[in-house]
């Protein structure tokens, strides 16, 4: 379980988020919902580690990890995919898979782990020896969803990973999500903007507005348009 | 015609040294961003140990001499690796993202280093003896091609082919790669930049080792060797376009070939000032060097 108490964070001198809470259970999918600009990315890049929080906590498994290096963390069982996707242009599709696995420190069984993500994603496959840099936007997410899951982690944190993707993509990915949380067990802490899409795959939720949370609850006893208001810029 | 052959393999034989002491900071500078003055002293360390190897060899093992420069290799490069990663340590590593700093703070460090060797071996130069089965050359066509100048075209070769495989198909370069590309993504996929700019560093400072042995090959050595070649290597990985080894090695043939050629026809001096009158002007055509890192990228 991921555990974020009373955590404030931002950079420099510009506070961005403040006194946040958050819980993410393993085998369940939380959303964090909210305009654009209210910190969900920051959010994301203090789980990982990317910035360092001015106060609070992070905990997952019961050890605090707040002062942990991003690696350290990924090598505990945290996978991230970047906004923005950020694979290696210049490596080849296989290259940035098997990066995946800097994440397990011991040895594993490589090809296996590699035939499942290819069910997953079928088209990695086909494109193995291209660059990274060459595939679509779509392809380029898929890529980076599935480098994060070679390293096995327990918890998955999406940063609005359906952003300007083609529809049919977006279906694939949202499966994925559903997939590793219900049968791997994943935790999932997915970042959107889109409302529908967010209700359509997560359990919990958690709206940010100003850095603060304004709103949770369970996705199923939720109606959607009493928290439109929090999302309609 | 045989003119012609000639300064074609002298170009080619130029451009083979130039590449081996560019080879090193091609890593320490191009790919990891940090202007090492001490580079060039990194040279000088291998090439007095490989002098040291040979007086070994002389006074303990005297029937095996010829051989001595096989194990004189290995030793080049580890020592200099070391004093590299020691360099990197408790230096270079709190220089990161400071040019100034690091190019006054590793400056110093050459000084301190050519002093060293000042108190070690003395001020004036020393000769290695070239292992004898390098004397001599093959004839070719009326032409004379020396073993030595042949060797160190294989040797960087030799060197060429193994940090490709190093980078493109060992789990190590591939991590190395990835830093030099996103360090943040990187260590958010678990790897510890920390350790790969040390080791990336290592092996950078390993090169210039290996560079200075091969360099023993050619003319005595002294404790400022470094600093005759420090400016040549990095014009090599600026011409040839920082971030790209491909880029290194046609900057070192580019500039080989072109300088042999020109002072053919010209003289020595009158070679130097057109080497850097066209490298000047092809930077301000492009900036970026020969070869340009092109990608699609998306976000």
């Amino acid at each position: 379980m991921l555990s974020i108490k009373n955590l404030t964070a931002g950079y420099e001198q510009s506070v961005v988020l403040e006194n946040v809470s958050l819980k993410v259970l393993k085998g369940s999918v939380t959303a964090v919902l909210g305009r654009n600009g209210v910190g969900k990315t920051t959010l994301m890049k203090n789980v990982i580690g990317l910035v360092k929080p001015i106060d609070g906590a992070i905990e997952w498994e019961n050890e605090d990890i707040t002062l942990l290096s991003p690696e350290k963390r990924v090598q505990k069982g945290i996978g991230y995919v970047p906004q923005g996707r950020e694979i290696f242009p210049t490596m080849t599709v296989e290259e940035n898979l098997l990066l995946g696995f800097e994440a397990i420190p011991r040895k594993v069984n490589q090809s296996k782990i590699l035939e499942e993500i290819y069910d997953l994603f079928p088209v990695l496959k086909e494109m193995l020896h291209r660059k990274g840099g060459d595939l679509s936007g779509g392809q380029q997410q898929q890529l980076a969803i599935a480098r994060a899951l070679v390293g096995q982690p327990q918890l998955l944190l999406l940063d609005e990973p359906m952003e300007g993707i083609q529809p049919s993509i977006v279906q694939l990915i949202r499966e994925v999500i559903l997939q590793i949380a219900k049968e791997k067990r994943v935790g999932v802490l997915l970042v959107e903007h889109n409302l529908d899409l967010a209700f359509s795959c997560a359990d919990y939720f958690y709206i940010l507005d100003r850095g603060t949370v304004v709103a949770q609850g369970d996705v199923a006893e939720t109606n959607k348009h009493e928290i439109q208001p929090y999302l309609t810029v | 015609m045989s003119i012609l052959i000639t300064q074609f393999f002298n170009g080619l034989s130029l451009g083979s040294v130039m590449l081996l002491i560019a080879l090193g900071l091609a890593i320490t500078f191009g790919l990891m961003g940090v202007i090492n003055m001490a580079h060039g002293e990194l040279i000088m360390v291998g090439a007095y140990m490989t002098y040291v190897i040979q007086q070994m060899f002389a006074k303990y093992l005297p029937s095996s001499i010829d051989y001595y420069y096989f194990l004189a290799i290995p030793v080049a490069f580890f020592v200099s690796a070391f004093i590299g990663w020691g360099l990197e340590k408790w230096l270079i590593q709190y220089l990161y993202h400071r040019p100034l700093d690091s190019l006054l703070a590793t400056w110093g460090v050459s000084l301190i280093l050519q002093q060293i060797a000042r108190s070690i071996f003395g001020a004036p130069n020393v000769a290695v003896l070239p292992p004898s089965w390098l004397e001599g050359g093959v004839n070719f066509a009326g032409i004379v091609f020396p073993y030595k100048r042949l060797f160190i075209l294989l040797f960087v070769l030799v060197c060429m082919l193994i940090l490709y495989f190093y980078l493109n198909k060992t789990p190590a370069g591939r991590r190395m790669r990835a830093v030099t590309l996103n360090r943040d993504m990187a260590s958010c996929l678990g790897i510890s930049s920390r350790k790969v700019d040390a080791y990336a560093f290592a092996i950078g400072s390993g090169f210039a080792g290996l560079a200075g042995c091969a360099l023993t090959l050619l003319g005595p050595i002294g404790p400022t060797i470094g600093t005759y070649y420090i400016v040549d290597a990095f014009m090599v990985v600026i011409l040839g376009g920082v971030g790209k080894l491909i880029g290194t090695i046609f900057g070192a043939f580019g500039i080989g070939l072109v300088s042999t050629l020109t002072e053919y026809s010209t003289s020595t001096t009158m070679a130097k000032v057109v080497i850097f009158a066209m490298i000047i002007a092809f930077l301000q055509w492009k900036p970026s060097g020969l070869v340009s890192v092109k990608t699609r990228s998306l976000d």
